[in-house]
């Protein structure tokens, strides 16, 4: 058993890679799988807190690098699923703590006891980003219907690729149907026509992802009928295991309230 | 009112202008090429042709084209023919 270590990067920061992080390991936990998350943002650690684990750290990613503790010390196992860990960042350090060398090292170490190794980038392109990379079989790019995000996801696809860890997979994050069919967001087809990459994984604007973080409780974790951000996470989960999976409908509906409510803004 | 404006012209919806935007980014990104150098290569590049071939300056396009991740330097010449010397 080897495990499969995949890499969520953006270039841009606070597109949902930690969000994407913390809902697509406890998704793939959920579907049976012994899963590590790890939170590659040295200095700005944000994966414990979205995970709800902020009050189980003892060691971090750093301390097992400089050999402070064994590796199995710094994997916190979260309660909640069978087989869900997370290897924290330390926050009173930096990038230059961790080399991309010592990523490949630890990432080593869990591929014989894990299916899924699931590396939160820090946003940028430079060290904290090369560490997060080197040790990847797979990189999912995560970029909003934004043009900044889109050109920094470009970027950071052209950089996967000279690392020689492409192709990238896409993830279009924080969609808003409506306002793609008014023609006031790019679509998710805008957005693959430029980048020319595959597409993994839509998941749409939803309000229940702030309160998730809120609690700590990422969406995947809750109730099975949960929310369309849930489905969605669930869905790539589902994808990366090899099944096939739809892209969610998430053209509007319009009802007669709705035609009204345009009617009346058109005035 | 909104309906006015419909029937007097739309302005291109947002989505639609960001896409285009989008697009003339990162071919400059890509190709590391920014406008004042396309003017600049523009230039030179009719200065060589002119040395060779009639032609006419204001008639000349040069652009950066996209075909998936592949970009090019495209430069379109109208070349004027030489009727006066028969």
């Amino acid at each position: 058993m080897s495990a499969k270590v995949i890499t969520i990067t953006s270039g841009k920061g606070g597109v949902g890679k930690t969000t994407l992080t913390a809902n697509l390991s406890a998704a793939l936990a959920g579907l049976g799988h012994k899963v590590t998350a790890i939170d590659a943002d040295i200095g700005l650690r944000n994966l414990d807190v979205v995970m709800g684990l902020e009050n189980r750290i003892v060691y971090d990613l750093v301390d097992v690098i400089e050999g402070r503790c064994r590796l199995r010390q710094a994997m916190i196992k979260d309660k909640r699923k069978p087989d869900l860990y997370l290897i924290p960042a330390a926050q009173t350090r930096d990038k230059m703590s961790v080399s991309p060398s010592d990523m490949i090292l630890v990432c080593d170490q869990l591929r014989e006891e894990m299916d899924y190794v699931i590396i939160d980038s820090p946003a940028g392109i430079e060290r904290g980003f090369q560490n997060a990379i080197a040790p990847a079989d797979q990189a999912l790019v995560v970029t909003n219907p934004e043009i900044s995000a889109v050109r920094d996801a470009d970027r950071i696809i052209g950089l996967i690729e000279s690392e020689e860890k492409g192709p990238a997979l896409l993830i279009v994050n924080r969609l808003k149907p409506k306002m793609v069919a008014r023609g006031d967001m790019l679509s998710v087809d805008d957005i693959l026509e430029v980048l020319a990459v595959d597409l993994i994984g839509i998941i749409p604007e939803d309000e229940s992802i702030l309160i998730s973080t809120n609690q700590g409780l990422p969406v995947t974790m809750a109730a099975v009928d949960g929310t369309m951000a849930g489905q969605a996470f669930t869905n790539v989960a589902r994808r990366l295991s090899g099944e096939e999976v739809e892209f969610i409908d998430l053209t509007p509906k319009t009802g007669v309230m709705d035609r009204v409510r345009e009617w009346l803004n058109g005035k | 009112m909104g309906w006015l404006s419909d029937l007097f012209g739309k302005k291109e919806a947002s989505g639609s202008v960001a896409k285009q935007r989008l697009q003339m980014v990162l071919v400059q990104d890509r190709s590391d090429v920014t406008p004042g150098v396309m003017e600049l290569i523009k230039d030179e590049i009719i200065e060589v042709l002119a040395r060779h071939l009639s032609i006419n300056p204001d008639e000349v396009i040069v652009k950066l084209t996209q075909t998936s991740r592949e970009s090019r330097l495209v430069a379109e010449v109208p070349i004027l023919s030489d009727r006066k010397s028969r």
